[in-house]
């Protein structure tokens, strides 16, 4: 009989993220006791990465922002398919966020009046995005993490869980075990909070980590919980796509944003051939009007380049499709072009967009200050997610509560960029009170024991009786990215997604029989194989929900329906786990809009 | 092109170096070809890493006796000629192969006094700070924790003196709250003793590696030690003065 550890806690938080830390931080301030578990070190979960900055109406650059603008964007940005409630309850709160990660020690850029300067980015109408030159997510892990330190969390770094545990319909704790010897740990709590972020690694070009695979996601759907709108994955329109081995690495928006522009083989700004309807009012005439846009001119609109996400991806894919792409797969980004405009475009490139001065350099011997970056789409977020409620964070799973990238309805088809660190601080910290509340009203934890020794069972079986007949968990991984990159990736299709389901079916019959060596202390293959099943599971989800929605929106593009559908737009896409096992889907309304959101989203058309 | 590598793999009891060839191709940094023997050879050999740009600090190791970051040292850079060796930072106790046990870090961490910012400026809980104060503390805001300057600083490395001296890393986030504009706190006295600045002698080995380019030794521990001096030396030094007229 395998045994483990017991570490119990009123609100147990798996993730260690932005919005775990954040939720930490605030159910220990109500008192509660509070274990935070992550997979990696603390301080190197994915925020870490993120570049851009953190949107929040502040109002700092351009005082004719405020919440209501804030809100419709991203609700336009999410083509109509965000909750409103939540929409509107992280536009009203993020200000505040942000504020109080300063009185934690973050230090922003500031303005000229020493208040916290906001850039543009794209689909935010006003600029917005308070900003620490290219590396925000640094400032904001690093400020969390070393408050939270402070606040009597107890922290379980490289423990990874594999199960939740269940009373009857309540959430009960977690089974895992950690890295460094493979011991198992059983984490019993009145409540639940998943942080785990996204799925990334389920593709094959990707700006994710190895811990990205939807852990939380499936976590979640395993022990019963609803997710919504899988089938938008954000291709983020600039990844690195040269040398090979840093296909996918993110370039920032933040590059567009200083005034870079994206040009084809020919030389040819190839955004302004293609501007949708919804964005037309908002977006340049010209490269002049453009150009002004970016260096605050507060009467130009914003240049294509800075369209949202989705549309700019596939404008890119279009160029490559049809042969304007350069030798490796990719488009021209440029930033050096701005020495045609200011006298010290070098010293201002390397200071406003450090981090990406030195990624190229370094990785692809690349000087942006002189030459064009080669881009193409690279995966990079999941919209869809564990469905929540909009005040408490709670599942549709009694005391499980989710936040951050792997909880769903903030951005409905698309995210802007910047929506993501200011959804981990509005909805971590509600999620972090939540939990301690519901925690509160809870006896003492208890957790079937049968439960974790059926897990620890599971988790031993890929080390048991290693063969060269086993299947190799990286190889299969890789296999499953191949199945997702070309079957449910940018531009989708029928007959593809339903191949693509019957591989992801082959591959679970394969993945029962991985196998590894070694032993388990810091194995890594281990924890690849044991990763497995979550890959899967959202891989299907996907697939499903993609396969669900035969029309093209925000994230998601159908060749074979390439417009939208007025009925589709008004449901949300439901999975989850049937009677029988089998993945179920479903389309639920979304919730109507109430008269005074409606108002807000006709004013700011 | 096929390269050999020799890699470590041991654990906290012991370990050698073991052989694996691998064809390295245009572009690739030491960690992808750590992870391509890992997935074709070696299943169970373990590394850390997470962003593969630089980014999170998690792959930190010793290349050809060099630490580095593997993600950013790219294998056009190294003589493939020979093997390259690549082995754990050497200054904490291994865990398994390429992993070791940098915890100490984290602990060591905690017990410095933490941000203590002074009243709020504005009525909404806001400051005001000027960028050029900003600019001065983002440098060592840059660290992103990959602990190289502590591989390689002597006092930790070969003198072992953990309990007595906190290494360059933490000295540079020591700087960064000490001169962050909002904060008001004072850590001199816990520099000087228990966080043993003055151990260092400013040998410049943390900021040779340090692969965000941060200057350690003159930006940040100069700065502090001279911030110690001025506050338990000088009035030392003002009675001198005056008796010397
Ligand atoms: C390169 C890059 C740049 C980005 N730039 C921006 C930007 O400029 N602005 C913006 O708003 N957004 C940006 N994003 C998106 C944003 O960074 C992420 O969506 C966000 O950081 C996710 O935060 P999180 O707290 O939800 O999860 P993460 O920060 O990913 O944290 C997940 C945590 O969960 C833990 N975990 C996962 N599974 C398990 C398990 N089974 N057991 C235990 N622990 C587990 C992990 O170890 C980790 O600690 C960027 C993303 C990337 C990749
Ligand atoms: S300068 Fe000081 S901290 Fe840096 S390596 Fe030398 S002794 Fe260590
Ligand atoms: S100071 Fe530099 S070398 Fe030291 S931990 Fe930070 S980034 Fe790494
Ligand atoms: S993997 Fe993040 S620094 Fe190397």
């Amino acid at each position: 009989m395998p045994n483990y550890r017991e570490h119990p806690y009123d609100v147990l938080v798996i993730g260690a993220g932005g919005a775990g830390l954040r939720a930490a931080i605030e159910a220990a301030s109500t008192g509660a006791s509070v274990g935070i578990v992550c997979k990696s070190l603390l301080g190197k979960a994915h925020t870490v990465m993120a570049e851009g900055g953190v949107a929040a109406a502040l109002a700092n650059v351009d005082e004719r922002d405020g919440w209501r603008v804030h809100f419709a964007d991203t609700m336009r940005g999410g083509q109509y398919l965000s909750q409103p409630r939540m929409a509107e309850i992280h536009a009203q709160e993020a200000p505040d966020r942000v504020r109080e990660l300063e009185a934690w020690g973050a230090l922003f850029d500031r303005t000229q009046e020493g208040r916290i300067l906001q850039r543009n980015f794209g689909g935010h109408k006003y600029p917005r995005l308070a900003h620490v030159g290219d590396r925000t997510g640094l400032e904001m892990i690093r400020t969390l993490q070393d408050h939270g330190i402070h606040q009597g969390i107890e922290v379980h770094m490289e423990c990874t869980v594999t199960t939740l545990l269940k009373d009857g319909e309540r959430i009960a704790g977690a089974f895992g075990y950690d890295r460094e010897r493979g011991r198992f740990m059983v984490f019993p709590a009145k409540a639940v909070i998943v942080a785990t972020g996204g799925v990334g690694r389920a593709f094959r070009i990707t700006s994710n980590s190895w811990e990205y695979t939807g852990d939380g996601h499936s976590l979640a759907y395993h022990a019963g919980a609803e997710l919504i709108d899988m089938e938008f994955v954000q291709f983020h329109p600039t990844g690195m796509v040269w040398p090979p081995s840093v296909k996918g690495i993110l370039v920032t928006e933040g590059v567009r944003g200083e005034g870079g522009v994206l040009k084809n083989t020919e030389g040819r700004r190839f955004m302004f051939d293609d501007i949708p309807e919804l964005y037309r009012n908002q977006t340049a005439a010209d490269p002049e009007e453009g150009w002004r846009y970016t260096q605050g001119d507060r009467d130009a609109n914003r240049p294509p380049e800075l369209l949202t996400r989705d549309h700019v991806a596939r404008c890119i894919v279009r160029e490559i499709k049809e042969g304007r792409g350069t030798e490796h797969g990719g488009v021209f980004l440029d930033i050096a072009w701005i020495k045609e405009r200011l006298p010290n475009a070098e010293e201002h490139i390397k200071r406003k967009l450090p981090s990406m001065y030195h990624q190229f350099r370094e990785l692809a011997g690349i000087d942006i200050t002189k030459v064009p970056m080669e881009v193409g789409p690279t995966t990079h977020y999941i919209m869809g997610g564990i469905r929540v409620d909009a005040e408490t964070q709670m599942s549709t799973v009694e005391g499980l509560f989710a936040a951050g990238e792997c909880a769903a309805g903030l951005h409905g088809a698309n995210r802007l960029g910047g929506n993501s660190l200011s959804d981990l601080l509005v909805f971590g910290k509600r999620a972090g009170e939540y939990a301690a509340r519901f925690a509160a009203e809870r006896a003492t934890e208890s957790y079937p024991k049968e439960q974790a020794e059926a897990a620890a069972a599971a988790a031993l079986e890929p080390l048991d009786g290693h063969t060269s007949q086993g299947q190799n968990p990286y190889k299969l991984q890789s296999d499953l990215q191949d199945v997702m990159q070309d079957g449910v990736g940018i531009v989708r299709k029928e007959d593809e997604m339903k191949e693509a389901l019957r591989r992801i079916d082959r591959l679970r019959r394969r993945a029962a029989n991985v196998s590894v060596p070694g032993n388990r202390e810091y194995n890594n293959g281990w924890h690849t194989a044991l990763d497995l099943e979550h890959l899967l599971t959202v891989s299907e989800a996907i697939a499903r929900s993609a396969l669900g929605r035969p029309e093209s929106r925000g994230a998601q593009f159908r060749e074979d329906y390439p417009e939208k559908d007025a009925e589709l737009g008004k449901l949300n896409t439901v999975v989850w786990r049937g009677a029988d096992g089998e993945m179920q889907v479903r389309f639920d309304p979304v919730p109507e809009l109430s008269e005074e959101q409606k108002k807000i989203i006709e004013e700011n058309q | 092109m096929v390269v050999n590598f020799r890699i470590w793999r041991g654990d906290a009891s012991g370990g050698q170096l073991r052989d694996y060839s691998t064809s390295v191709t245009e572009g690739m940094v030491v960690l992808d070809a750590v992870h391509q023997i890992q997935a074709e050879r070696a299943n169970d050999l373990a590394v850390r890493w997470n962003c593969k740009a630089g980014k999170c600090g998690s792959c930190s190791a010793e290349v050809n006796g060099q630490p580095k970051l593997m993600c950013m040292t790219r294998m056009s850079d190294l003589d493939t000629s020979q093997s390259i060796t690549i082995e754990p930072m050497r200054a904490f106790p291994p865990i398994r192969d390429l992993v070791t046990d940098v915890k100490w870090n984290f602990e060591a961490k905690k017990r410095i006094q933490k941000f203590t910012p002074r009243a709020p400026d504005n009525d909404d809980g806001t400051w005001n700070v000027d960028q050029g104060d900003v600019d001065r503390v983002q440098e060592f805001r840059k660290c992103i924790e990959c602990f190289l300057c502590q591989d390689v600083c002597h006092v930790l490395r070969e003198h072992h003196l953990h309990q007595r001296f906190i290494g360059p890393r933490l000295l540079v986030y020591s700087a960064a709250l000490e001169m962050h504009p909002l904060d008001t706190a004072d850590r001199t006295g816990d520099l000087r003793s228990r966080d043993g600045i003055g151990l260092c002698n400013i040998t410049k080995c943390c900021t040779k590696v340090c692969p965000e380019n941060i200057t350690i030794t003159d930006n940040a521990i100069i700065p502090l030690k001279e911030r110690v001096v001025d506050r338990f030396y000088d009035p030392l030094r003002k009675l001198f003065r005056v008796f010397s007229g």
